[in-house]
C-alpha cells in the first residue's frame, strides 16, 4: 500500500514515513501544494494523508484540484483545526476522513485501512482466496488457518495480487505500489518476492503471465 | 432628552406656542389701539350731540335737579355725560354718571380718577349756550372689551392644543420611521451578522450614520476575521509539534529495528527543543502584548547587550557571529529588556536560516541604529512587509520556525522606540535586519 504523505512539518513527517511503514505501507512525502499536485499527477497512491496549512497554501485546494481531475483516491485531512465547521468544510471538499492534531499513530493508519478498503468495496479488514487469508491490520497471513511469516515486501505484493485475484499485475505496476522514491530498486527484487512467497505459501498460488505480470490462480 | 421624538414634540410644540404668544401679544396691542380710537371717536360724536341738544342754561331743568336722560351709544351704561355751567353749576347728567365734576380740562380729551375708577372724557364747550358738555367712560371697561376679545381668539385656540399635540405626535411618528425601521433592523439581526445597512433606503441625514456603522461593521469584521485566522495558526503552529512528538513516540516504542527507535528519540528531543522555543516565544508576544506598564527606557550599551546575547546563545556547528567592533560603546536609549528580546530573535531567525554561514552584528553607517545581516536566502521581496506577521511562514521558512520570531522583534523594537527594518542584502543573498531609532 503506497500513501503520499503531504505535510510541512519535518518532524511529524518524518514520523508519518517511519510509522506508516512499520504499519506495512510504502510511504513518500512531500511538503508543499506544488510537490503534492506533481506526486498525485505522475504516480498511483492508495491512499493521501493531507495536512490542511501548507506554507503555499490550503490541502483543501490539494484535495479540491483532485477530485475536479476525476481523482477518487481516498484522503485523510490532518489539521490543527478540528472545529465542527472545518471537519464540515474538510468533508465536503472530498476528503474521506478527518483527524485532528495531535493523533494517534495506530488510528490514523486503522482510519488509512478504512478509506482504502470503503474505496475498494471491501467491507472487512481481511483479504481472503482460496484457502490464503490476509489481515492487513496485523499484517499476518494464515493458509488453512496456519499462520505464515512473511516479510513486509512479501506482504505487500501478495496484498497486491489479492485485491483483485484474477487481475494481471505487471511487474512495474508491483513495483510502484512496494517502493517509494527514494528507494533502490532492484531490477528482480519483484521475481525474488514472488519467489519467496512461492515457497512460503504454496507453489502453484501465484500464476506467471510471462511478458505481462502475476495473478493469484483461481482456486481448484 | 433621549428620545428624538419626545424632543421634536418639545421643540414643535414650544415653538408653536410662542408663535401663537406672540401672534396674540400683536393682536391685544392692535385691538387695543382700534377699540380706543373707535371710543374716541364715539366720546367725541356724542359729546357734540349732546352739546347740539342742549338749549340755552336757562332752559334746562330747574335748579339743583339736573336732567338726567340715557346716554347715546350701544352698551348700556357704558357712556356718562355731564353738562355743566360754564359757571360751575352741574345742569344734567346721565343716569349712573358720577356726581363729581368728570374733568377740568376746559375741552379736550382728558382722563381722571373719580370715584376709583379711571375716566376718558371728551369734553365739548359752547361759550353761545354758556354749557359744557363732558362724556366719558372708564378706561377699565375699555381693558374689558379687549381682554374680552382676545379671550374669544385664546379659548378656541387652548382647545385646539391637544388636537395640535396629537397631529404633531403622530407626524413625528410617521415622519421617524425609516429611523425606527433601521433600528429594528439592527436589533434583530444576530451578533456575527456584519453585513452592511442597505444606505439606500436611509434619509440623507441618517446617512452618515449609516456610513459610519457600516464602515465599523468592516472593521469589526476584518478584526475578527483577523483574530480567527490568528487563532488557527496559533492552533496549528502548538499541535502539529505536539503530532509529531506523539508521533515519534509512538514509532520509538513500536520500531523493533533499534536503529530506526533511536532515530525517532532523536526526532522527539528535536521537537522538544522546537517546542520548548515555541513556548517560550508565545510567552515573549504575549508579554509585549499584555505589557501595561510602560517600556523602562535608560542609556543602553548596545554594543555589550548584542555581545552578552548573542553569547548567551548556543551557535550551531557551521555557524560564524561576528561583532563589528564598532558597535562598542554604541549606546542608544531604550528598554534594556525589550531591546534583548529583539536581539535574541533576529539572531535565532538568522541562524535558523542558515546551514552554514555568518552572522554579523553591526552599526549602521549613520549611527542611528544596528543590524544583524545573514548569509540565508533572504525574503521575497513581496513577503517582506508580511513577515512580521504574527505566524506568517513565508516560503523561505526553516524548519524550526514557528512564524513569531521577527513579530516579536518588531514590537521588541517598537518598544524601544526603535523600528524594525528588512532588507534582503545586494551583494549577495541574505537578510539584513535593522533596529533604527526614528
Amino acid at each position: 500500500m503506497r500513501i503520499l504523505v503531504v505535510e510541512d512539518d519535518p518532524i511529524l513527517s518524518d514520523g508519518l514515513r517511519v510509522g506508516l511503514s512499520l504499519c506495512g505501507a510504502t510511504v513518500d512525502c512531500v511538503a508543499t501544494c506544488a510537490d503534492a499536485d506533481a506526486a498525485l499527477g505522475t504516480s498511483p497512491f492508495a491512499a493521501v494523508v493531507l495536512d490542511l496549512m501548507l506554507p503555499d497554501g490550503s490541502g483543501l485546494d490539494v484535495l479540491r484540484g483532485l477530485r475536479r481531475r476525476g481523482d477518487r483516491t481516498p484522503v485523510v485531512l490532518l489539521t490543527a483545526r478540528d472545529a465542527v465547521a472545518d471537519r464540515i468544510a474538510g468533508l465536503d471538499g472530498g476528503a474521506d476522513d478527518y483527524l485532528g492534531k495531535p493523533f494517534d499513530l495506530d488510528e490514523l493508519s486503522a482510519r488509512i485501512r478504512a478509506v482504502v478498503r470503503r474505496a475498494a468495496g471491501r467491507a472487512t479488514a481481511s483479504l481472503e482466496h482460496g484457502g490464503i487469508r490476509l489481515d492487513l491490520g496485523s499484517l499476518t497471513v494464515t493458509v488453512d488457518g496456519a499462520q505464515i511469516p512473511v516479510s513486509r515486501r512479501e506482504f505487500m505484493v501478495l496484498a497486491a495480487l489479492m485485491e483483485r485475484p484474477s487481475v494481471l499485475r505487471s511487474k512495474a505496476e508491483l513495483e510502484d505500489r512496494l517502493y517509494g522514491w527514494q528507494e533502490e530498486i532492484e531490477s528482480n527484487a519483484v521475481e525474488v518476492h514472488v519467489h519467496n512467497l512461492r515457497a512460503k505459501i504454496g507453489k502453484h498460488a501465484i500464476e506467471t503471465v510471462r511478458g505481462l505480470g502475476y495473478r493469484m490462480r483461481a482456486p481448484a | 432628552m433621549s428620545s428624538l421624538r419626545a424632543r421634536l414634540f418639545a421643540i414643535l410644540l414650544l415653538a408653536t406656542g410662542l408663535i401663537w404668544l406672540s401672534a396674540v401679544a400683536w393682536i391685544y396691542l392692535g385691538s387695543k389701539r382700534e377699540v380706543e380710537q373707535v371710543l374716541d371717536t364715539r366720546l367725541q360724536e356724542a359729546a357734540r350731540m349732546v352739546g347740539s341738544l342742549v338749549g340755552r342754561v336757562g332752559n334746562v331743568g330747574a335748579a339743583g335737579a339736573p336732567v338726567a336722560f340715557a346716554p347715546p351709544g350701544g352698551y348700556e351704561r357704558q357712556l356718562s355725560c355731564q353738562i355743566w355751567s360754564l359757571d360751575g353749576r352741574m345742569v344734567a347728567r346721565s343716569s349712573g354718571a358720577p356726581e363729581r365734576r368728570l374733568t377740568d380740562a376746559p375741552a379736550g380729551f382728558s382722563e381722571r380718577e373719580v370715584d376709583g375708577e379711571t375716566w376718558r372724557v371728551f369734553t365739548v364747550e359752547d361759550a353761545e349756550k354758556g354749557v359744557r358738555v363732558m362724556v366719558g367712560d372708564r378706561l377699565g371697561l375699555r381693558e374689558r372689551l379687549v381682554a374680552d376679545l382676545i379671550m374669544g381668539l385664546v379659548t378656541p385656540a387652548l382647545l385646539v392644543v391637544p388636537l395640535l399635540g396629537m397631529l404633531l405626535w403622530a407626524s413625528l411618528g410617521r415622519g421617524l420611521r425609516p429611523l425606527r425601521l433601521m433600528a429594528r433592523d439592527l436589533a434583530r439581526r444576530d451578533a456575527d451578522d456584519m453585513s452592511a445597512i442597505d444606505a439606500g433606503r436611509a434619509p440623507a441625514e441618517v446617512r452618515p450614520l449609516t456610513d459610519a456603522l457600516n464602515a465599523l461593521f468592516l472593521k469589526v469584521e476584518a478584526a475578527r476575521r483577523h483574530e480567527r485566522e490568528v487563532t488557527a495558526f496559533a492552533a496549528h503552529e502548538l499541535r502539529t509539534p505536539l503530532a509529531g512528538l506523539k508521533t515519534q513516540a509512538q514509532v520509538a516504542m513500536a520500531a523493533r529495528d533499534p536503529d530506526v527507535a533511536k532515530a525517532a528519540l532523536g526526532q522527539i528531543l528535536a521537537a522538544v527543543d522546537r517546542t520548548t522555543r515555541l513556548v517560550r516565544q508565545l510567552l515573549d508576544a504575549a508579554r509585549l502584548d499584555a505589557e501595561a506598564d510602560g517600556p523602562t527606557v535608560t542609556e543602553i550599551d548596545v554594543g555589550a547587550l548584542v555581545t552578552e546575547t548573542v553569547e548567551s546563545m548556543r551557535a550551531p556547528d557551521g555557524i560564524v557571529t561576528v561583532i563589528d567592533p564598532a558597535l562598542r560603546g554604541f549606546t542608544m536609549r531604550g528598554d534594556p529588556e525589550s531591546l534583548r528580546l529583539a536581539v535574541r530573535n533576529l539572531h535565532e531567525n538568522a541562524v535558523q536560516h542558515m546551514r552554514t554561514g555568518t552572522v554579523e552584528w553591526g552599526r549602521r553607517q549613520d549611527g542611528a541604529g544596528f543590524y544583524a545581516r545573514d548569509e540565508g536566502p533572504g525574503i521575497p521581496e513581496e513577503e517582506i512587509a508580511l513577515v512580521t506577521t504574527r505566524f506568517y511562514r513565508g516560503r523561505h521558512r526553516s524548519d524550526a520556525g514557528s512564524g513569531l520570531g521577527l513579530t516579536i522583534a518588531e514590537a521588541a523594537s517598537r518598544r524601544s522606540g526603535a523600528r524594525l527594518r528588512l532588507r534582503n542584502r545586494t551583494d549577495r543573498s541574505g537578510l539584513q535586519a535593522e533596529i533604527v531609532w526614528t
